[in-house]
């Protein structure tokens, strides 16, 4: 299948998260044509998991909202999910790139009407929820999900999930012959905005994610506290449901670690901030405990910190844990040691959230073409040759600073229609 | 344009199988006379065909009953020149029905309940379709495509070079004599690249020759903007030499009763000697958009006494040990302080940000640099290098003549001629003393708009941003998704008047912001929107033969894009408006609407509503909710499923703004039995993208409560709630027990009059 609209002009922009969706809008706006894709089934990358933005504590959905409705007014913007680039040929200002649509087994069709997850028989974990609850093997990613399709994991359907899920749909959606589709585009430049992953916190031994129900990462914090999340918003410790009395916060879990992550995340610390509102507002009595290294919340997050330090539930400890150890009753205990007094500190508490960092996707998965990165696997422009990094793809940052280097990213990205 | 309608009903995803559609079709048919057919499911290439060959027929004007407007859109795009409008028969009708409790049966008019929803959904619909007209984008007749930037520092040149690049004619200002900015002063730079250890070239020399050697950009040098008078497109610039006063300076606003107490003489006129801001400079420059690069200031840190800054000799800032730096050789023994609080407070000196941690990390440097046995010592509370800053920070570590710890400086004192350093906390596990030959105070960067409005546009509505004290004086954005997104339409900032930044950060968010110029240069010129209703051709059409110059649309506009002309009547300025329609919900006149957003066009949707008499289980209540928001939550509420009570009607609307409180008064004088508003939270961390709408909505509905008062009617018949995108739970319940509330009250008294 080849391209028709594509012309030498266009920007193929790859990652449909907050800064994919940025760079895109942003250069669709100026009149250019935008190839936007997405490897996963809907639109909204991380930014879509988390429960709140630091420092004004708003639903990041609201701003996915409007993206979402700028790209449905926007003819110029073409929005490929379920997509990877398969290959780049060509060179700079002439790139023809070949994208690879996996296979969704939900067709156009799709009205969203829900039915074949109501009539399909077989779960599977939810990867939106980080696996902490499931979802029908037909399922929609999410109530936002944008596109509003419904996808099938094929794999998981059992053979009376196959009928039930076929009968259910009245609009001939359901297409489970469906093959990986390729299609080919020209473009001028290419945008990578392919973002990052949470920071495998398995690799970091003396934390000891994965023994215990009572160790869960930042991430998954984030889903617990969403109103979709998998327990509707509530906090609690995974597995027995007990409510929290206490939590401790373990900073620069990977970041700033020569041995995971060299540099420094640059949101973790907001983030627990940020969490620490969430255990309050559900906790008023909860004992929160957070141990760092350094508090980086620079210039106008600043407020923010002193806002939630002048919690007298809450303990700062200046300190990098050195374990974390399981209890019987469910709990663990933290233990660490305080670099200002010397004094050792074993804490015990109901639930520690590990405060893990940034790594970028290409560093956990390959590039599809031969790109310019650094030593963890960040993007380097090649600005010449109509290479661009944007978002976390080039550096670790919050969302403001994303947002402002995709935008810088769109311009960077016409410049190579003018030359 | 002629219009020719047809209506259609879909029967897909439970529609038909809920609701009689015969019967919904007899009401669109008979009561709003336009033509109506039933298709299976219309999203379907069938249904899709149905619709465009009866657009190929000479039907310009559709009406859809079927999914959420939000959904299906690319379906049921049948391109410019024709008119969809929707109504939501899915999402907010048959997935909103209130079910019964387990185990009880259904109201036995359940089903008449929702049949009556969806026919005044329909009713709504086919009103608006016949009230909407296409909309004819307002062009400028004379558009200038240059971009001015303000301030030629790394952040201006890097704005200008980067607009040029792209084809853009650029006019750069500077104030200086030289290009540059503070950066010319900079010995060495930090690093921007693996392996993120050394210091580099300062950059900004090769900046000043791209910039003066590029064709696209001019230069002003030694000038300063008097002020910004017009509107994007057509932006008159006034020119002044710097430092110096003018006629054309921009006017500090006054408002209405300052300006009594001036004509009556008992105050002074601040704009003693200027022009008016209504006025025109023959002699001004024209240009379509502006960026804002004029930096900042370093802080005066001698507030800290127990520092010694301006008491004792060679307490410096970090901008004055960086000139002794960039002059020659620095002295061996430094201690760079950066936080002043003491033991009691941990923060960094204010406007600091993350820079003055690099700063600091960089002149620890000159000092080993320049002496062979120089010794820095940085005191920190907390050592601020995010991401890759912290190889630079790990670099530093392994400097032998480099020692840093967190510490609570306590004093700076002097001794025989030596500085002493005196600090607790440490890392070291005592308190330390430090005999230094110099002090370095992390003085932060004070952004140029904290003292003063720097922008000086000639605006109704002042002379500033809006919102600076939000931001500490800085010129930012409130918005986290939307950094660029400031108060006054076609002016972009980046760099340090933003907020601290470092030269890497400054050239990302000013490539950024001359992204923003040239879009915002682009839309103007195609007649439509910038964000956040990007693309939208309409704007607000003004009936002035009616207006009584009572000013509030020219208050109320968050934008700032209402001026008054010469006799004071409102002088709209269509490139700056944003298009939220707060003006429309302000005039009490009733004489501002848009092509398709309009008093009468809504009004008559509240009446179109089918209030019924003498039956309590069928009061009415209209619900004015906001489309950015509070309206996907009642999509997601109903996805959810949700119920809702059966007497709620829904209206959509641009921002609660817009909502005009003749609406209000139109619903009730009708005979329905409440109205509400739900929209976006405001305050300080207000989610209103269009800024002040829901917050000016909820004042206005405070005032409609003492009139509904004075008028016999209870006052909470009137509510404007706050809500979240996410709150699609929490909805329901806040609705219904609205509801409740109205149903204790009884009936509108007055239905029936």
């Amino acid at each position: 299948m080849t391209d028709e609209q594509g012309t030498n002009g266009a920007i193929l922009v790859v990652g449909g998260g907050i800064s994919g969706l940025t760079a895109a809008l942003e250069a669709a706006e100026v009149g250019k044509d935008v190839i936007l894709i997405e490897k996963g089934p809907s639109f909204g990358g991380r930014v879509a998991q988390l429960n709140q933005y630091f420092p004004k504590l708003c639903p990041p959905s609201c701003g996915l909202e409007i993206n979402f409705k700028r790209i449905k007014a926007n003819r110029r913007i073409r929005t490929y999910t379920m997509t990877t680039v398969k290959s780049v040929a060509g060179g700079p200002g002439n790139y023809e790139v070949t994208l690879e649509i996996a296979p969704r087994y939900v067709n156009s069709n799709c009205t969203a009407c829900g039915e074949c997850a109501t009539a399909c028989p077989d779960e599977i974990p939810n990867e939106f929820n980080f696996g902490m609850d499931k979802c029908k093997a037909a399922y929609l990613p999410h109530e936002m999900a944008f596109p509003r399709r419904y996808i099938i994991n094929k794999a998981a359907l059992s053979s009376s999930g196959v009928d039930a899920v076929r009968a259910a749909c009245k609009y001939d959606a359901v297409d489970l012959e469906m093959k990986p589709e390729t299609v080919k585009v020209q473009v001028g430049a290419i945008v990578w905005a392919t973002g990052w992953a949470p920071y495998d916190a398995k690799k970091i031994d003396n934390l000891k994610f994965g023994t215990s129900n009572a160790i869960i990462t930042n991430m998954m914090m984030e889903r617990m506290a969403s109103p979709n999340g998998p327990t509707g918003g509530n906090i609690v410790r995974p597995g027995d449901g007990k409510a929290i009395d206490s939590v401790a916060f373990v900073q620069c879990a990977g970041s700033r670690d020569e041995n995971h992550l060299e540099y420094c995340s640059h949101i973790c610390c907001m983030a627990s901030f940020k969490q620490m509102s969430y255990v309050r507002a559900q906790y008023p009595e909860a004992k929160i405990y957070v141990f760092y290294i350094d508090l980086r919340t620079p210039g106008k997050y600043e407020k923010f910190r002193e806002e939630r330090m002048s919690d007298a539930n809450a303990l700062f400890i200046k300190g990098k844990v050195a374990q974390i150890n399981s209890e019987a009753d469910g709990g663990v205990t933290v233990v660490a040691e305080n670099a200002v007094t010397g004094d050792k500190i074993s804490q015990k508490v109901d639930l520690v959230v590990l405060a893990t960092g940034m790594q970028p996707e290409l560093a956990v998965q390959n590039a599809p073409m031969p790109l310019n990165m650094d030593n963890s696997g960040f993007v380097i422009s090649d600005t010449d040759k109509g290479i661009i990094a944007a978002g976390c793809a080039k550096k670790a940052a919050d969302v403001v600073t994303t947002t402002q280097s995709s935008t810088a990213a769109a311009l960077k990205a016409i410049q190579v229609s003018r030359r | 344009m002629s219009k020719k309608y047809c209506a259609y009903l879909c029967s897909g995803c439970g529609i038909g199988d809920t609701l009689d559609l015969d019967e919904l079709n007899g009401v669109v048919a008979k009561e709003m006379s336009m033509e109506c057919k039933v298709q299976a499911n219309l999203c379907s290439k069938e249904g899709r065909s149905l619709i465009q060959n009866d657009i190929d027929n000479g039907v310009n004007t559709v009406v859809l009953g079927a999914c959420s407007p939000r959904v299906m859109t690319t379906e049921f795009d049948f391109g410019e020149g024709v008119i969809v409008v929707r109504a939501n028969l899915r999402e907010q009708v048959i997935w909103s029905e209130v079910k019964p409790a387990e185990g009880k049966e259904p109201h036995k008019e359940a089903a008449a309940f929702l049949q009556e929803t969806a026919s005044d959904y329909m009713r709504m619909a086919c009103t608006r379709a016949k009230k909407t007209e296409l909309p004819e984008p307002y062009k400028l007749e004379n558009m200038s495509k240059t971009i001015m930037v303000m301030g030629a520092g790394i952040a201006g040149l890097t704005a200008a070079t980067e607009a040029s690049a792209a084809g853009y004619k650029v006019l750069l200002v500077e104030k200086e004599q030289t290009l540059g900015g503070k950066a010319v002063g900079w010995r060495k730079s930090f690093p921007t690249k693996a392996p993120w250890t050394d210091l580099e070239e300062n950059p900004v020399q090769a900046l000043i020759s791209k910039a003066t050697s590029d064709s696209n950009i001019s230069i002003k040098t030694g000038v300063e903007v008097a002020r910004i008078g017009g509107a994007p497109g057509n932006f008159a610039v006034s020119f002044k030499p710097a430092g110096s006063k003018n006629e054309w300076d921009a006017p500090a606003k006054v408002g209405v009763d300052e300006q009594e107490l001036i004509d009556k003489g008992q105050k002074e006129d601040p704009n003693a000697g200027l022009r008016k801001y209504t006025e025109v400079d023959p002699e001004a420059t024209i240009v379509g958009s502006v960026v804002l690069a004029t930096g900042w200031k370093p802080a005066d840190v001698s507030q800290y006494e127990h520092l010694g800054y301006g008491v004792l000799k060679n307490v410096v800032t970090n901008v004055e040990f960086e000139a002794l730096a960039k002059a020659g050789k620095v002295p061996a023994n430094v201690a760079f302080i950066q936080s002043p609080g003491g033991t009691t407070d941990d923060k960094d000196f204010p406007y600091c940000n993350s820079v003055t941690s690099m700063v600091a990390l960089k002149q620890a440097q000159y000092v080993c640099g320049d002496n062979p046995d120089g010794k820095a010592y940085i005191l920190y509370q907390h050592m601020r290098t995010p991401g890759h800053m912290e190889l630079f920070y790990k670099q530093a570590q392994q400097n032998t003549g480099i020692f840093m710890t967190k510490a609570s400086v306590t004093q700076v004192g002097d001794k025989g001629g030596k500085l002493v350093v005196s600090a607790e906390d440490t890392l070291l596990g005592e308190n330390v003393e430090l005999e230094v030959d110099m002090v370095v105070l992390a003085a932060g960067m004070e952004p140029t708009t904290l003292h003063e409005s720097t922008i000086n546009l000639a605006y109704r509505q002042g002379p500033a941003f809006s919102d600076l004290e939000l931001f500490d004086g800085y010129a930012d954005s409130h918005f986290i998704c939307f950094p660029y997104e400031t108060r006054r339409t076609g002016v972009y900032t980046c760099g340090g008047v933003r907020k601290a930044e470092t030269i890497d950060e400054t050239v990302d968010d000013a490539t950024g912001a001359a992204l923003k110029a040239i879009q915002c240069l682009e839309s103007t010129d195609r007649g439509v929107s910038v964000h956040p209703r990007s693309g939208d051709a309409t704007y607000p059409e003004f009936f002035m033969q009616r207006c009584t110059q009572c000013k509030r649309c020219t208050e109320e506009c968050p934008f700032g894009a209402l001026d008054d002309d010469a006799k004071g009547t409102p002088l709209p300025n269509p490139t700056r408006c944003r298009r939220c329609g707060t003006c429309m919900g302000a005039c009490p006149e009733r004489i501002i609407g848009f092509k398709d957003y309009n008093i009468d066009l809504i009004g008559s949707m509240v009446k179109a509503i089918e209030v019924p008499e003498d039956d309590e289980d069928r009061l009415r209540i209209v619900v004015f909710v906001c489309e950015n928001d509070a309206y996907p939550a009642l999509d997601m509420s109903g996805m959810k499923r949700n119920g809702i009570n059966h007497m709620i009607r829904f209206i959509p609307v641009r921002c609660l703004g817009s909502v005009n409180m003749a609406w209000i008064r139109d619903a009730l004088s009708a005979g329905m039995d409440g109205a509400m508003l739900l929209g976006c939270t405001y305050g300080d961390n207000y989610q209103c993208h269009f800024v002040k709408g829901s917050e000016i909505a909820n004042k206005r509905m405070e005032n409609i409560g003492d009139t509904l008062s004075s008028l016999g009617l209870e006052s909470e018949r009137c509510a404007a709630e706050q809500v979240a995108i996410t709150d699609y739970d929490k909805i329901p319940q806040i609705l219904n027990d609205f509801v409740d509330r109205i149903v204790e009250m009884g009936p509108n008294p007055f239905k029936g009059f």
